[in-house]
């Protein structure tokens, strides 16, 4: 299983590494986001708030672009031919999602990196964690989105709409960008069944050192329940779709 | 042991019998051709013979295992060559066959030899390292065969593997696989609309229409058994002609100046009804011997052309 998962992942990340430059270009995005938020956020304390935030939406963006590349694989027939090979199932999703996540790690190193002249500090061993919870999380989000490519089939309108229309509320009812603190009841009763809500607090807790909190725990949980419904369920989509 | 073996293999989509009811067997070292329009069936078949889609009901055996309980097993043993193209277009020929190796289990120094051996064989070195986009059709399909190959799997299948190729990638593919099968005594299934390609590989043709089998045989034997050969013979005028229909003793049948006439074996029996229509005085102009092809065999047993397209009465007056 794990070689299978290495396999499927060193296959998809090649492409990748051979054109360095495409990785330099998905860097800056964060970083011109981070430029252009965090000043307006208030408070001296706005980076510990915010980092933890943006690492976290650019791995949920990252993982929930997994689908896509498969969209073009299924067209030209690569998809099937590894659907032929002996390759575990969830092999098959874990390591496309991972293909999306691991550049997300080097992301946010120099996310902080950019950010350590302006004051913020990080607690390595708690930062480790998070991104540790963060990838089970994302792991799930990357199975869902191949179950939402296979389901879109050559239709990839369908797979961009649907990811778009998912991914906004998830993302802004899970105070990544904003606290939710000040928002009014309706709202705060509905990002309290957000699981990413869960991992946020997670990471921001962890990325100040904060381990024993029991948001980590809260945030793991979430992490776990999401990473094994979106595998379990593209394991079953792989199963009916070819 | 049978390298295949299905019982009333049947696979429904909504209310269409894609596939209703087959009953295969295949031997090892067999090498097999499914023969029929598009929408008979053929592909299908092969899609729950490699575990790619479950059947609806029935049972099949690929290699030993059950294609539902065993899917692991199966893949493991069996090589596919899909009707696309297997290769990632950003990937690289070489890299692609290495993680194909690595997916059927091999340690990165096996596959990475393994690849090697393949690129030589089918001629791909100078293109293995060049992204796949950039490669012609044809290097691709070879790309697709080695990728197929790479675990050297007793039973390989394909999928329409000569469509898109120009004719002289075909015959330089069709020999690929004749050269598997005879140095690695592979067994073959293959699926095509191509006459020519069942009739020159295949030792065994099951031509298959609406989701069934309507023969299963060599091609020889098929085209002897629903077709026959067909001799005509040419005279100077009409009269000539039913006059010789007449001599013939009344088994062929004069179009014009022409008598047609069916036979099992057309190059045996002409000789001597040359002699026959001599001594009567009645000398053929011209003679010709038509051998059937398979498309005449499944317009026999269908009433319909395996050309896409062409207007049954056509191809009968043709």
């Amino acid at each position: 299983m794990i070689n299978d998962t290495i396999t499927v992942f060193s296959r998809e990340l090649r492409p990748t590494l051979r054109q360095p430059f495409t990785i330099v270009i998905s860097m800056v995005q964060p970083l011109v986001f981070l430029a252009l938020f965090a000043p307006l956020l208030p408070g001296t304390d706005s980076l510990r708030w915010f980092v933890p935030g943006i690492v976290v939406m650019s791995c949920l963006f990252a993982a929930s672009m997994t689908g896509s590349n498969l969209l073009f694989e299924m067209q030209t027939g690569s998809h099937e031919r590894m659907l032929v090979t002996p390759l575990r199932r969830p092999a098959l999703l874990i390591g496309r999602a991972l293909k999306e996540i691991v550049p997300m790690v080097a992301q946010a190193a120099l996310i902080v990196a950019v950010c350590l002249p302006f004051g913020y500090r990080l607690d390595v061993g708690g930062a480790l964690l998070g991104l540790v919870i963060l990838a089970g999380f994302c792991v799930g989000v990357g199975a869902l989105s191949y179950t939402l490519a296979l389901a879109s089939k050559h239709q990839e309108w369908l797979f961009w709409t649907v990811q778009q229309t998912v991914l906004f509320p998830i993302l802004l009812l899970a105070g990544v960008l904003l606290p939710l603190d000040g928002g009014p009841g309706w709202l705060r009763a509905l990002s309290a069944w957000n699981p990413l809500r869960y991992v946020v607090a997670a990471e921001r807790a962890l990325f100040t050192g904060d381990v024993w909190a029991s948001s980590t725990a809260k945030g793991l949980l979430a992490a776990v329940i999401v990473g094994t419904l979106g595998l379990m369920i593209g394991v079953r989509a792989m199963r009916r779709s070819a | 042991m049978e390298m295949i073996e299905t019982r009333g293999l049947t696979k429904h989509f909504k209310d269409v019998r894609a596939v209703d009811g087959i009953d295969l067997t295949v031997a090892r070292g067999e090498l097999v051709a499914l023969l029929g329009p598009n929408g008979a069936g053929k592909s299908t078949t092969l899609r729950m013979l490699t575990t790619l889609i479950p059947p609806t009901s029935g049972t099949a055996s690929v290699a030993g295992f059950d294609v539902v309980r065993r899917q692991r097993d199966v893949r493991l043993r069996i090589g596919y060559i899909g009707q696309g193209n297997g290769a990632g277009h950003s990937q690289r020929g070489r890299d692609e066959l290495v993680s194909q190796g690595r997916a059927y289990g091999m340690n990165v120094r096996d596959a990475r030899r393994r690849a090697a051996e393949l690129i030589d064989s089918l001629d791909l070195a100078e293109v293995a390292d060049r992204t796949v986009a950039t490669l012609s059709g044809g290097q691709r399909r070879r790309l697709d065969i080695a990728m197929g190959l790479i675990h050297s799997p007793a039973l390989l299948f394909l999928d329409e593997p000569s469509t898109g190729l120009d004719p002289q990638n075909r015959a330089n593919l069709q020999e690929h696989i004749m050269r598997l099968r005879a140095e690695h005594g592979t067994t073959i299934v293959l699926t095509t609309h191509y006459l020519d390609e069942a009739d020159s590989m295949a030792e065994r043709v099951i031509v298959v229409d609406h989701g069934r089998v309507i023969a299963d045989d060599t091609p020889a034997r098929l085209k002897a058994e629903h077709v026959g050969d067909t001799i005509r013979f040419g005279f100077e005028t009409e009269a000539e002609a039913e006059k010789a229909a007449i001599v013939l003793s009344g088994r062929g049948v004069a179009y014009g100046k022409e008598v047609k006439i069916r036979t099992q074996s057309g190059p045996r029996h002409a000789p001597g009804m040359l002699e026959d229509l001599r001594s009567a005085g009645v000398p053929a102009a011209s003679v010709e011997v038509a051998r059937p092809t398979l498309d005449d065999v499944f317009l026999q047993l269908t009433g319909r052309s395996l050309r896409e397209g062409a207007p049954v009465s056509e191809l009968v007056a043709a």
